[in-house]
């Protein structure tokens, strides 16, 4: 295998990584301010996309598409915060599994409702079509490598957001001790307001962007709900470095698992089987690799309580 | 007021046995295999309702129970079916459609499981440990899926269901029976385990881990016999639930499955003896009418389970007894 | 006129209650992820029924959500509480396989509008199983056969690792006659394929030949355009029915296919069928609503010759096939699955619409791979 096939693949997997970060960042931060566990996270993925593909078939202008999902998913979140999920953070964790389990249904049948059940059209700009030769002769996709830089930046401003700016102060702040931020005075409930509604359009934004490489369907939320789950249970559930750091090896353990696993069956068994055999341990590495770091660190890599 | 709650859960099981012996009496054989799903349903749960009710453990991968029991009997009866032999790689044995026999081997192939998953889960804790059984629902299930021995996603059918002596299993009423005595056997010795020492230290161990660790108590101990138990159980009635549908596929080890297990336990009311049966005829109920009535019923399904969330803590239980079940 | 026949000779015998209902249990899937299929499927059916203005035919319908286990419950219910005499509707070959044997040991007839898994066609044939769409394998080899004609010499392969994607390459690599520049086996519900788009632009590869259906499909298409990779793609229908190509959209256009219908294939049952439904539905029609088109017709010709009541008559009235067919020729193969032409099209543009345009045939007359071990 060469190397500029290897160094492909790695961005492949970067740019998986980098995707799931935008999931799990919002999850991450709704569980770590309000220790809600939100199964309901890829319905706003969902969401996002599907407001995403309405805006861009209407307007055709897919800056429009990303306003509107981020918008939309926002909203979303805020609606479903304000009229459903501020009832459970007192809740058990169990409580809190259920509600949103039953949000997930009604959300994926009401978009049906909507949208009908055929899958919608969204595709990349055309900017950003094709693929770009990289230094080295790697011809990669321009829209793929967008996407790495677009994650960067949002992973970068969420830093900035938390640790600079008076927000993240109070959010941090909440992360500690919600007793006493609303003692000073900070209005905790419009505060949660706002953090499920940056996590809601974090998921949107994620849908929009990959909702345009791949199908925009009923559904499409729950495969990468449970990623982003195993993401920030690798990271530490409520660190946002831990979902940084999660996201990456996620995205690159499940792209690099099914590339080289079959190669490696290949060296001693016959060739369909270690396909077979390899895709199927690739299936399940990325649960083997949270399995070993719970069992290693019970608490993630970056978390500090259970 | 044990009389009371004696008095509710054996009118719960008269109601559901007398569904089916209407249902027989009017010949109506297909509401008795609705009421068989139910009661398998229901096994399934009281299995889980041990670890969450009783051991406070949200397992959120059961499923891996439910489907160990269900390929448990679909690799026996394959074997009895095809006349192959099933090579164990320690030896070569026969296939089988006896259900005693298979019973017994997912009862403790769903054990032994139970016991490695909880050495590596018990670990960890609350959320922790809702994910890291997630994380081995979704291994068993990609194994089931790229498994081609046994049809991979296909799953494999069973075209007789498999025997019990003396019984002709085939007979729907005398199939549900079956099931209804081994549900009743079951929550038998459920209430015996729960009234037992162990039963009152695991439960200290839920209310109070330091408490009872501050007593002698070995917390880890305890929930590992507990997450054994609940894992046979739950296993066992993978088992029947595969000879109901004579079919087994990878679904069932999904981790839809797992969250629908959790779904009727807490219908039902957490901790409640007879909590789970009336959770599982809720949702079978609920699937067969609102089904029938719309394509759309998974909204109002999810309506339903958010108005039990937001307003009827302890499930239908609270409701009829006016009392929470247990805080987990 | 026949009708009328027929309510004479049940008056005249007098012993059987007037008007003997014949019930169908439709099982589809109509809700979650794949309910487009069912519903095309289901309202192909219905169209063929009403045009047939038969009111003695009652067709009990219910959503599998795509689940086996609900499928089974859901075929209990059809036998053991409706009575249905005939079965049909279901998609995918997980559910047929939960469903189907169970059935037809009941002496239910089965009538498979799409899924045909081998297991099936060969040693699992049965009697009163007919299946109307084809055998899994078929639109595969075709596109081997394809590729073979349009000198392709070096394909990269791939499908999902499940048993329908293991039969998908092994009827693809039964036709095609080059040698194979990669053979990949995707995650079951992988939405990103930029992993295996490298290795297809890293192999040495002349073609491409991809099955996976559904959202997989949509993505892979998109992706691999996006790619700029410029390597002629091959598949089965399933990735480019009319569902789901205003999803991928321009993204297909070029892409050869195979398929045993479209909606120019010119004959005059086709035509009718592509003009009623589009008016009924306001929608084109896809292969698997003309497949359920077709197994109703199938199913209304044999009712005007025999009663399901008498199982033998019936079989045979089945097994004879005579119905025009949206396809053109239609027959059963000794295993009751179908002998019939298969296409290879085009993916092109009308106007605003995305759709197919037949290229020429495929394979001729084709029939399966397990017939021989059909014991029947």
């Amino acid at each position: 295998m060469s190397t500029i096939l290897i160094i492909e693949q790695i961005l492949n997997g970067l740019q998986l990584g980098i995707m799931l970060f935008l999931m799990a960042a919002g999850l991450t931060l709704i569980f770590g301010v309000m220790g809600l566990i939100n199964l309901a996270h890829g319905s706003l993925y969902m969401v996002g996309a599907f407001a995403a593909s309405t805006v861009a078939n209407l307007t055709g202008s897919f800056l429009a598409a990303l306003v509107a999902a981020l918008t939309a998913a926002a909203f979303a979140g805020a609606l479903v915060e304000t009229l459903i999920i501020r009832r459970l953070y007192r809740a058990p964790h169990l409580d809190q599994v259920l509600a949103t389990f039953a949000l997930i249904l009604i959300f994926s049948e009401g978009t049906r409702l909507v949208f009908g059940s055929f899958p919608l059209y969204l595709d990349i700009p055309s900017a950003l079509a094709g693929p770009i030769t990289l230094p080295g002769g790697i011809a990669y996709s321009k829209y793929r490598l967008a996407l790495i830089v677009i994650g960067l930046v949002v992973a970068l401003g969420l830093w900035c957001l938390i640790e600079r700016t008076r927000l993240g102060t109070q959010i941090r702040a909440g992360e500690n001790d919600r007793e006493m931020i609303a003692a000073l005075g900070v209005d905790i409930s419009k505060l949660y307001t706002i953090v499920f509604a940056l996590g809601a359009a974090l998921a949107g934004l994620a849908g929009a962007l990959v909702g345009a490489i791949q199908s925009v369907q009923v559904g499409m939320g729950e495969p990468v709900l449970i990623l982003a789950f195993v993401v920030i249970v690798i990271g530490g559930i409520g660190s946002i470095r831990g979902a940084f750091v999660g996201a990456l090896l996620v995205g690159l353990t499940d792209t690099l698992g099914g590339v080289f696993l079959p190669e490696l069956f290949a060296l001693f068994l016959e060739p369909g089987a270690a396909q077979r055999t390899g895709s199927a341990l690739a299936s399940m590495s990325i649960y083997i690799l949270m399995g070993a770091v719970l069992v290693w660190r019970p608490s993630g890599l970056f978390g500090a309580r259970a | 007021m044990r009389i009371h709650e004696t008095a509710v859960n054996t009118a719960v099981l008269l109601a559901l046995l007398s569904v089916p012996a209407f249902a027989w009496w009017t010949d109506e054989p297909f509401t008795i295999t609705l009421a068989t799903r139910a009661a398998v349903l229901a096994l399934a749960a009281v299995g889980l309702n041990i670890l969450l009710g009783i051991g406070g453990l949200v397992s959120f991968g059961h499923a891996v129970f439910f489907g160990l029991g269900g390929y448990a009997m679909a690799i026996l009866a394959f074997h009895a079916q095809n006349y192959t032999e099933l090579n164990l790689g320690i030896g070569v044995i026969d296939g089988t459609n006896s259900m005693p026999v298979i019973w017994l081997v997912a009862i403790i192939v769903s054990a032994i499981t139970a016991c490695l998953i909880g050495l590596l889960s018990l670990r960890t804790s609350g959320v922790y440990f809702i994910m890291i059984t997630l994380a081995f629902g979704q291994m068993f299930y990609y194994f089931a899926i790229s498994w081609s021995t046994y049809g991979g996603e296909d799953g494999v059918s069973i075209y007789v269901r498999n025997q019990f002596p003396g019984l002709n299993t085939l007979d729907p009423i005398q199939f549900f029976l079956l099931c209804f005595g081994l549900l009743c056997f079951t929550l038998f010795v459920t209430a015996r385990v729960q009234r037992s020492a162990f039963g009152v230290a695991l439960n200290a161990t839920r209310q109070s881990r330091a408490r009872a660790e501050a007593v002698g108590l070995r917390p880890v101990r305890l929930q590992l016999v507990a997450f054994a138990l609940s894992g046979a159980i739950t296993g066992l009635a993978g088992a029947l639930f595969a000879d109901l549908n004579r079919f087994v596929s990878p679904s069932m080890f999904s981790w839809q499955l797992s969250g629908e297990l959790i779904v009727l336990v807490i219908i039902g009311g957490v901790g409640r003896l007879i909590g789970p049966v009336i959770g599982a005829c809720v949702f079978v109920a609920l699937e067969h009418l609102l089904g029938g009535l719309t394509e759309y019923w998974h909204i109002a399904l999810g309506a339903i389970l958010l108005g039990i969330v937001l307003f009827g803590r302890g499930g239908v239980l609270g409701l009829l007894t006016g009392q929470d079940g247990a805080r987990v | 006129m026949k009708r009328l026949l027929i309510a004479a000779a049940v008056v005249a015998m007098s012993t059987t209650p007037a008007f003997a209902q014949v019930k169908v249990g439709m099982i589809t899937t109509l809700s979650g992820g794949g309910a487009g299929l069912g519903l095309d499927v289901r309202d192909g059916f219905m169209l063929a029924i009403a045009q047939s203005g038969r009111d003695d035919i009652e067709v009990v319908i219910e959503d599998d959500q795509r689940k086996p286990d609900i499928a089974v419950q859901l075929s209990d219910k059809m036998i053991q509480s409706e009575r249905v005499d005939v079965m049909t509707g279901i998609i995918w070959s997980n559910l047929a396989m939960a469903v189907v044997p169970a059935a037809v040991r009941q002496n239910v007839f089965y009538l498979s509008p799409n899924a045909g898994p081998s297991a099936l066609a060969g040693k699992g044939c049965h009697a009163n199983y007919f299946n109307v769409a084809w055998q899994n394998d078929n639109l595969h080899e075709a596109a081997g056969a394809y590729a073979n004609s349009a000198g392709h010499k070096n394909s990269f392969i791939l499908a999902p690792n499940y048993p329908a994607g293991i039969d998908a390459l092994t009827g693809y690599k039964r036709f095609f006659e080059g040698d194979l520049a990669g053979e990949v086996f995707t995650k079951l519900g992988q939405t990103d394929y930029a992993a295996e788009i490298a290795q297809i632009r890293a192999s040495d590869a002349d073609s491409v030949f991809f099955f996976l259906p559904g959202g997989m499909g949509i993505s892979f298409l998109k992706q691999f355009a996006d790619s700029g990779i410029d390597l002629p793609v091959v598949g089965p229908a399933f990735s480019f029915d009319q569902g789901i190509l205003q999803a991928v959209g321009s993204a297909a256009l070029g892409v050869v296919n195979t398929s045993q219908w479209n909606k120019d294939i010119d004959n005059p049952t086709n035509a009718a069928f592509v003009e009623s439904f589009e008016a009924e539905y306001g929608r084109l029609p896809s292969l698997y609503a003309s497949q359920g088109f077709d197994t109703a017709n199938l199913l209304i010709s044999a009712l005007d010759t025999a009663s399901p009541s008498d199982a033998d008559a019936f079989r045979e009235a089945l097994r004879a096939a005579n119905f025009d067919s949206t396809r053109g020729d239609f027959a059963f193969g000794p295993n009751h699955h179908p002998v019939q032409n298969i296409y290879a099209r085009e993916v092109i543009q009308e106007g605003d619409v995305f759709t197919n345009k037949t290229l020429g045939l495929a394979l001729e007359n084709h029939s399966d791979a397990y017939a021989a071990d059909c014991m029947m």
